[in-house]
């Protein structure tokens, strides 16, 4: 377990880049205290603009910000930061080329208690059809602090989806983070895992307890979800010939859905994928969650044993 | 005012409504109604109000528009090509292949538009950002948005003026074309504005209510709204949609119409008398 919330990170390391570079904002829409970003505005009082409970126009104010020159981050929901401003990120931020940096907490199932209003099972696909988004599903604390630095040097509109909360730790300090390169974290020759978010560090168990039963599972991590490292994807499939998804989110439209579309052009093998199997959530606690939505240890060993008997 | 000016600056309107109609007669169709109501606030705004320089059409701290009804592009075009952004043969090219000149304002393709703009209720809040990020920086520049009356039944217009208010965005000018007009009938038939200046009024701005045809008034309304400290300003243009063309102006609905030549030629003819 993580040693502190996503959100602390996410603050700290916002008071930190904003330190670092004076054309970084913020534009929130009442949720900073949620977010954990309230202190950023103490920091920086004239760079953070609050827009009140108005994510439409925090999503504008944003593009009108970036068509200035400012490099401004808006916080909410996932669900507030995707399908209610899906509109103005595809016209005002994407097809304006106004490059703003989109944070969604409480991704997928870690919405939790906030329940089946608040757990956006459609993000990622709502913004993956939108052209020119770039889409991160954040693990941990290590990765956060590489992605939002990257955020700022990116010339473009970036969706990036995190926990709030307490996370799984699956990096460390040494980590070496690449934007648009995917994360080889063990090699393996059966199977191909491919695993983003909060269901890395669940892959990452099942890999190991797999290689108890004899089989040697290759574990990526993929934290940029669109564009995806198809290169790595299919380096891997080449040697393992089947593959299994891992992510949280609707398996609809996300990252099981990037990868299929990969292979049947290039190099068409088995896969399973796990995920929000395109059913909304009830509310409940993360491990119950994930036991509804089959997207546990057993569940991801499961699918691994199943998709190398289709081969 | 002096007379020269007036004159002069009526002459500017009459030439936007002209280019404007070649513009979209060249296609042989468009949003003409909503492009000619506003040529009379565009004349002012690009003949001495805005500060702009066509040599530089990025140039750091100047004014700049938002054409929030983006559909207006071909009067916005006009403008720019007559002010010299451009050349005006650009204006034949409208909605052709590989344009520079789409329908709705793009600011990535066209030199002098300074927003993107195309649905409804954004453009005004995409410029709560630009004028706040002019406060940031320190700049003079100020921004000016171009709103529709059928327009402002989008919520995101509340949340933007909302916003406007709270920052004190003295900086920005809202203009309302109040032509009365919207596809599915009068505004006040589909949703009322009720009374625009009360509205805004009681949203926390600066208000002005002037004849949007008349370029003197216009004008004093743009200069007295530099001057407001604190808040940003609205400014209520009386229009007619289809203003100064009488066939579009007589037309029962004029909001995109389509032409033939001769009505083009005459609508031309008419329009240089």
């Amino acid at each position: 377990m993580s040693k502190r919330p996503l959100k602390e990170v996410l603050c700290e390391k916002m008071i930190e880049l904003m330190a670092k570079d004076e054309r970084v904002v913020m534009v929130e829409s009442d949720l900073s205290r949620s977010n954990g970003t309230l202190e950023v505005r103490s920091h920086f009082p004239d760079r953070v603009f609050d827009c009140g409970i108005a994510e439409a126009n925090m999503v504008s104010v944003a593009a009108g910000l970036a068509s200035q020159g400012f490099i401004p981050f808006t916080t909410t929901f996932t669900a507030f930061s995707t399908r209610r401003v899906c509109d103005q990120i595809t016209l005002s931020v994407s097809y304006a080329k106004n490059p703003v940096k989109l944070i969604g907490t409480d991704a997928g199932l870690t919405g939790e208690l906030n329940g089946g209003t608040h757990i956006s099972v459609e993000d990622i696909a709502v913004i993956r059809g939108i052209p020119g988004m770039v889409i991160v599903d954040v693990v941990d604390e290590a990765q956060l602090k590489q992605v939002l630095e990257d955020a700022v040097l990116y010339d473009g509109p970036m969706y990036i989806r995190m926990s709030r909360k307490m996370v799984e730790d699956v990096y460390d300090d040494s980590y070496e983070f690449d934007l648009f390169t995917a994360d080889l974290l063990k090699e393996g020759k059966d199977v191909t895992v491919l695993a983003s978010g909060i269901e890395l560090p669940i892959a990452k168990c099942a890999v190991e307890e797999l290689a108890e039963e004899g089989i040697d599972a290759e574990l990526i991590g993929v934290h940029t979800i669109k564009p995806l490292d198809a290169e790595t994807v299919l380096a891997s499939v080449a040697k393992t010939r089947c593959a299994v998804t891992c992510e949280n989110a609707n398996v609809v439209g996300g990252l099981g859905s990037a990868v299929a579309e990969t292979l049947v052009r290039h190099d068409p093998v088995p896969v399973e994928m796990i995920g929000i199997p395109d059913r909304f959530c009830e509310v409940g606690l993360l491990p119950w969650l994930l036991e509804q939505n089959h997207m546990t240890k057993d569940d991801i060993k499961e699918a691994v044993r199943k998709v190398i008997a289709r081969k | 005012m002096d007379r020269e000016r007036k004159e002069f600056l009526e002459k500017e309107a009459k030439r936007i409504r002209y280019l404007t109609v070649d513009c979209i007669g060249s296609l042989g169709e468009g949003h003409i109604g909503g492009s000619l109501s506003i040529a009379d606030v565009l004349a002012v705004l690009y003949n001495g109000v805005m500060n702009v320089d066509p040599e530089n059409p990025k140039m750091e701290g100047r004014d700049q528009l938002v054409c929030s009804k983006g559909h207006a592009g071909p009067a916005v075009y006009a403008t720019l090509a007559s002010r010299g952004f451009f050349p005006e043969e650009w204006l034949h090219t409208l909605n052709q292949p590989h344009t520079l000149l789409p329908s709705h304002c793009d600011k990535n393709r066209t030199p002098g538009v300074d927003m993107t703009t195309g649905s409804l209720g954004q453009g005004i809040s995409v410029a709560m950002g630009m004028a706040a990020g002019q406060k940031l920086k320190g700049s003079e520049g100020r921004v000016y948005v171009i709103l529709g009356d059928g327009e402002s039944q989008e919520g995101q217009v509340w949340e933007a003026i909302m916003f406007a208010n709270q920052y004190h965005l003295d900086n920005l000018t809202v203009l309302l074309d109040y032509n009365k007009q919207q596809i599915d009938g009068t505004v006040d038939e589909v949703v009322t504005l009720g009374d625009p200046k009360e509205r805004y009024a009681a949203f926390g701005f600066d208000v002005q209510e002037v004849d949007g045809h008349d370029v003197e008034a216009i004008e004093n309304a743009l200069l007295a709204a530099k001057e407001v400290v604190g808040k940003p300003q609205l400014i209520v243009l009386h229009t007619v949609k289809g203003k100064g063309v009488s066939i579009v102006q007589n037309a029962a609905f004029n909001h995109y119409m389509t032409f033939t030549k001769e009505q083009v030629s005459s609508m031309l003819a008419e329009l240089s008398e």
